[in-house]
């Protein structure tokens, strides 16, 4: 029963799970708001997970792992980067096929590593570890990348709302031709998005491998990560705050999954994994109706209100998906 | 900063866009650019502000000869433009919009920059909005304080009044006065004379792409718009009209967004067999005017009544008008009205009403044939409408046109087209079409307009400012109307 | 996807295809040499275990029959440009509907009941391609995000049935439903692996599409609505309701891919009764320049590779993925090529 399960164990499981979700979503997030959808995720987060294990188990360390796991992302999104920015491909035709290829790619090349043991990234104390309440340690013993995650939280946030680059960023992902205009090169900018985004997603690939589910396998455990992270952008607005959160609240959809299926016996864990899509899809209509009708944005001076608002507001970059041609 | 235009021009194949252009603008003061649709002022602009290469020419900055080939060198030697269609992102906010593009980092430096100069100029703008929430006057402030924050020297102001409202316009034109006094070189493309005439000390005119003519102030107007138009032509011999007095198309209290402004106020009945020229400027709601009738689109207020019926308030309305036998033929034949890849016969097949499986048909090659042979194209059955020349797609839709269409909707019908094409065009549709045919059609050629037409609406900022049979008006008041001048 | 054939781009194109081709195989050696693995024998093997026996082509040819169904499907919601991702989902509704006509209770002569399955099956993908037409044109909701929404929520609708209301009697497992009584079975010749009505019903949607695709007036409105929507209007085409259509027809093929999956393969509804053939139909339609001509012939490629790669993990130690890598490089060094020359030609 949920009961059972305490409410801190609970939070730390939803941390623990969230994290590689967050960083890929993220990710994913940092590369659309340039403008460039990577629809290879689902690909991209099986090879990356692949790279980081057998980088890891050879050369029995999990920073070269992780790192490894970020360069396999970043191969990617060359791939995708130059297809779609120079080449001036359907984004969609690149990614999807990218995507099919990286993941029979990362169980041919991973096959000699499947069900082997491997380093994994145990969870570590924070510093004032003593001075908690014993409810609230365990929610406070995490592996590593969950405090990555959170930290790229704030950092996502600060480049987009406040950074220079996050305003030349997000002016490309709107409307390069005006971005032009004003002197940026958008093609320059959407590419180093691109190979941003996918070493995040990388790392976050390695985050499953190297932490969440340790190991390698066919399957790994991540299958399905991909597209879902793809849907949470979408779900989360391209606002990291709001993405972050539609990550946790898939995470806490994953684990409580067990509780729930006591309530309802008989449904496999694996219903509740469809939760994201049809929330997605709300969301999309939802957006597509409020932009219809006429609305005159109430600006209120309330900082606080101001960012809910914005937290609740989704519009996709008006760029997004489309090629950009220089003139 | 005095921008030297020394002998350009601009080839774009073998059409010639600019011829010779020899221009100073003087530093300090508010030169205008005027000239109607086509005449060659977007292009100049372009290649000045780096969007454009130019074929031949030089272009001198303060003296000295500069290269502008790409919009970053261009606003490094100080030019900037004012575009009509604000190129802003909307999303970002106002402080956002102002500081892309600059060098500068400091966030805090920016803010106070913005504030300074709004005030300098009296403008409100708060730095925290959306700018989507703004009105396209405030979106153009916003541009113009940034362009003033980055020293610009020459500015380019493409239409600026459009869209904005006369308050604005009262806080605006003041403004441009104090740039010009602190030394900004200002250039001011409008169609609207009575603007140019009270903001700038001299005029350019240009026409088909030349320099037509040069003026200080003050203007005289007649010899602004003979500049502009070209001297009244002789009245050749024209048909008698032939309207029969039973209704075709109506128009009540319609408003419609589309083009800059849309259209407003709109209330017109055509009757069965009137041709109608509509005359106007660019944009000034002619197409929306036409695309509503052939229902492509919708009016926010008002109805739309083909033979008397109501066209549907949404996307079934463009059915409806061709089931009651309306045909529309728009400017951008290749974009709107033909596909690029398929073949000419592939087009009669779509035009055939019956609703067989097959495509081909028996007499399906006899057919296209004989319409090859009876408009003249120059193609075979099988060429793809992409390859035709613009003359040739022209006389694909006519020949595609619905033999018993009671109302035509022309945009432009003669556009891209030599003389020949344009003669044989017109000797088709005054002589084979019915007589109950309702001819509309919009051109941008005062001539065409006069010499066709039986009935005349002018257009200007999306209303429909003159409205009378062809003789009663004359070229001057028809061209005085389209600038929003008041007629003389 | 335009594909203007003159004399002058033809001999480019045999280039092309070679530079492709060269480029796969590069590919592939070299995934191979990184996984130490024998290159020659890898590639021989996969020919073997696609070609070596009547046995082997039959399954070849087992998957070659929903590949194809799927890809001719997707040749109409491609013609008018619209990206079907959802077509996983698709055939997996169908094998729903057509379990569900199966499972209709009482003694029923078998021909009727499949032949009723046969017919629920293309409803039911049709029925959910519809759904993700209709979030596109009514809800905004652009189709691949609808389709993938869509997919998701149709496996777990299996899975909901396969451990539910469809459970097995005893314990319900993954392995899926009871199975079928035999009756209900698609005849194969005998050591052949492939449903004969399953090859019939395959070449005659081939030839069906070809004919309505190239040679029927809808074939030419779908054609002219993907090239031109906007002008598409000007001849009384209303184009949403024409991706409605064409979405639905893709749907009602793949739901048939699933009818032959249910009742000529697996026997009883698996979870996984889309196999993936879904997403692999898009890239052998990608692969054929969106056009029906080389359709038959890339798909039956693909399933050789497929079955071949089976031989991988018995013969090599290598895993079967193989197949999949080859597939996806095929598609992006097409892609690459096809952008090279876009590029050289624009500069």
């Amino acid at each position: 029963m949920m009961g059972d399960i305490s409410l801190p164990i609970l939070i730390a499981s939803v941390l623990a799970a969230s994290a590689p979700l967050i960083i890929i979503a993220l990710g994913e997030t940092l590369t659309e708001k340039s403008g460039v959808i990577n629809l290879s995720l689902e690909g991209v987060v099986l090879f990356s997970a692949m790279a980081a294990f057998v980088a890891a188990k050879v050369t029995d360390s999990l920073l070269l792992g992780f790192l490894a796991g970020g360069c396999a992302g970043m191969l990617t999104g060359i791939i995708v980067g130059y297809f779609s920015v120079y080449l001036h491909l359907s984004q969609v035709a690149v990614g999807f096929a990218l995507s099919l290829l990286c993941r029979d790619l990362a169980y041919f090349l991973g096959n000699p590593y499947s069900r082997v043991p491997g380093p994994g990234l145990l969870t570590t104390k924070v510093p004032f570890h003593e001075a908690l309440p014993s409810s609230l340690q365990i929610i406070f013993t995490q592996p590593l990348t969950v405090w990555f995650a959170i930290l790229l939280i704030g950092a996502l946030y600060y480049f987009f709302t406040f950074s220079k680059a996050g305003l030349n960023l997000r002016s490309v992902g709107e409307n390069p031709e005006a971005s032009f205009a004003r002197g940026l090169n958008p093609s320059k900018i959407q590419m180093i998005a691109v190979l941003a985004g996918s070493f995040l997603v990388g790392i976050g690939g390695a985050a499953y491998s190297l932490s969440l589910k340790p190991g390698w396998g066919r399957p790994q455990g991540a299958e399905g990560i991909g597209w879902i992270c793809l849907a949470l952008v979408i779900f989360g607005g391209w606002n990291p705050c709001r993405v972050a959160l539609g990550a946790m609240l898939f995470a806490f959809l994953q684990v409580s999954g067990i509780g729930l299926q006591d309530l309802f016996p008989g449904v496999p864990a694996q219903v509740f994994q469809t939760a994201p899509f049809p929330l997605m899809i709300f969301t999309l209509i939802f957006m597509h109706y409020s932009i219809r009708k006429n609305r005159t944005q109430g600006h209120t001076p309330n900082p606080l209100k101001q960012f809910v608002q914005n937290l609740l507001m989704a519009r996709a970059p008006k760029a997004l998906g489309k090629s950009y041609k220089q003139e | 900063m005095d921008v030297e235009f020394r002998h350009i021009s601009k080839k774009f194949g073998s059409v010639t866009a600019l011829t010779d252009i020899n221009l100073t603008v003087r530093s300090g003061t508010i030169h205008g650019l005027i000239g109607e649709n086509g005449a060659g002022k977007s292009t100049l602009m372009k290649i000045l502000t780096g969007y454009q290469s130019k074929s031949d020419g030089t272009i001198l900055i303060d003296g000295r000869e500069t290269q502008l080939n790409t919009p970053k060198e261009a606003a490094s030697s100080g030019i900037g433009m004012l575009y009509q269609e604000p190129m802003d992102f909307t999303p970002l906010t106002v402080l956002e919009n102002f500081s892309l593009g600059n060098p500068g980092r400091d966030r805090s430096a920016l803010r106070l920059s913005l504030k300074t100069l709004s005030s300098r100029f009296g403008f409100s703008l708060d730095p925290n909005r959306c700018v989507d929430s703004l009105t396209v006057g405030e979106r153009q402030q916003i541009e113009l304080l940034r362009l003033i924050h980055c020293k610009t020297g020459v500015l380019i102001l493409d239409e600026p009044t459009t869209g904005i409202s006369p308050a604005q316009k009262e806080t605006l034109f003041p403004t441009l006065k104090q740039l010009a006094a602190e030394g900004i070189t200002i250039l001011l493309v409008s169609h609207k004379l009575e603007e140019v005439a009270s903001l700038c000390s001299e005029v350019t005119v240009l026409r088909q792409g030349s320099v037509s003519h040069n003026a200080s102030a003050p203007f005289h107007f007649a010899e602004l718009l003979d500049a502009m138009f070209g001297s009244i032509p002789e009245q050749k011999d024209k048909d008698a009209p032939r309207a029969t007095g039973a209704v075709s198309l109506q128009m009540e209290n319609v408003v419609a967004t589309g083009e800059r402004l849309g259209l407003r106020h709109c209330n017109i009945n055509c009757a069965e067999g009137e041709v109608i020229g509509l005359a106007g400027l660019d944009g000034a709601g002619q197409s929306t005017f036409l695309r509503l009738a052939a229902g492509l689109a919708n009016p926010n207020r008002g109805r739309v009544k083909l033979f008397g019926e109501e066209l549907l308030h949404n996307s079934h309305a463009c059915r409806q008008a061709q089931r009651l036998q309306t045909s529309f033929i728009p400017a951008n034949r290749l974009e709107e009205a033909l596909f690029a890849d398929l073949s000419l016969s592939d087009h009669f097949s779509l035009r055939d009403k019956q609703d067989s499986f097959w495509q081909a048909k028996k007499n399906r090659r006899e057919q296209v044939k004989k319409a090859i042979r009876t408009f003249n194209i120059k193609g075979e059955a099988c060429n793809v409408a992409g390859e035709l020349s613009g003359g040739n797609q022209q006389r694909l839709l006519l020949a595609l046109l619905e033999p018993d269409s009671r109302l035509l909707l022309l945009e432009n019908p003669t556009r891209g087209l030599d003389i020949r094409s344009g003669q044989w065009v017109w000797n088709h549709l005054r002589r084979k079409l019915s007589q109950k045919t309702t001819i509309l059609f919009s051109s941008p050629e005062l001539d065409e307009i006069l010499h066709f037409s039986d009935r005349i609406l002018v257009f200007h900022d999306g209303e429909i400012v003159l409205d009378c049979s062809v003789s009663e008006t004359s070229h001057g008041s028809i061209a005085a109307a389209m600038t929003g001048a008041t007629p003389q | 996807m335009k594909n203007k054939i003159s004399a002058l781009s033809i001999p480019r194109t045999t280039l092309d295809i070679l530079l492709g081709t060269t480029l796969v195989v590069a590919f592939t050696a070299l995934i191979l040499l990184i996984a130490d693995a024998p290159v020659l024998a890898a590639f021989k093997n996969i020919c073997l275990g696609a070609f070596s026996s009547t046995s082997k082509v039959s399954q070849v040819l087992s998957v070659w029959v929903p590949l194809v169904l799927c890809s001719c499907g997707l040749l109409y919601s491609f013609r008018v440009h619209l990206w079907n991702i959802g077509i996983e989902g698709q055939i997996a509704m169908g094998a729903v509907a057509a379990m569900a006509a199966l499972r209709i209770p009482g003694p029923h002569n078998p021909t009727f009941i499949l032949t009723l399955a046969f017919f629920a099956s293309m409803l039911g993908g049709a029925l959910w391609g519809l759904l993700a037409g209709l979030l596109k044109t009514r809800g905004g909701v652009h189709e691949i995000f609808g389709g993938l929404g869509l997919n998701f929520v149709a496996q777990g609708f299996i899975l909901w049935l396969i451990f539910g209301p469809w459970k097995r009697p005893g314990i319900a497992s993954m392995s899926g439903t009871e199975l079928l009584s035999f009756d209900l079975w698609l005849s194969t010749p005998t050591g052949w692996r492939v449903a004969s009505i399953g090859l019939i019903i395959a070449v005659l949607v081939i030839l069906l599409s070809w004919l309505i695709l190239v040679k029927s007036r809808f074939g030419l409105k779908l054609t002219a609505i993907g090239q031109n929507p906007r002008a598409a209007r000007l001849y009384s085409l209303m184009p949403e309701r024409y991706y409605l259509k064409a979405i639905a027809i893709a749907g009602a093929c793949a739901g048939l891919a699933g009818f032959l999956q249910v009742t000529g393969v697996y026997h009883r509804l698996i979870p996984s009764i889309s196999s993936g053939y879904g997403y692999l139909a898009l890239l052998v339609v990608m692969l054929a320049g969106y056009r029906i001509i080389l359709l038959p012939f890339l798909a039956l490629f693909f399933a050789a590779l497929n079955v071949g790669a089976i031989q991988l993990p018995i013969v090599l130690q290598l895993d079967s993925s193989l197949s999949g890598v080859i597939q996806g490089c095929c598609v992006l060094s097409a892609l690459f090529v096809l952008g090279i020359r876009q590029k050289r030609k624009q500069s």
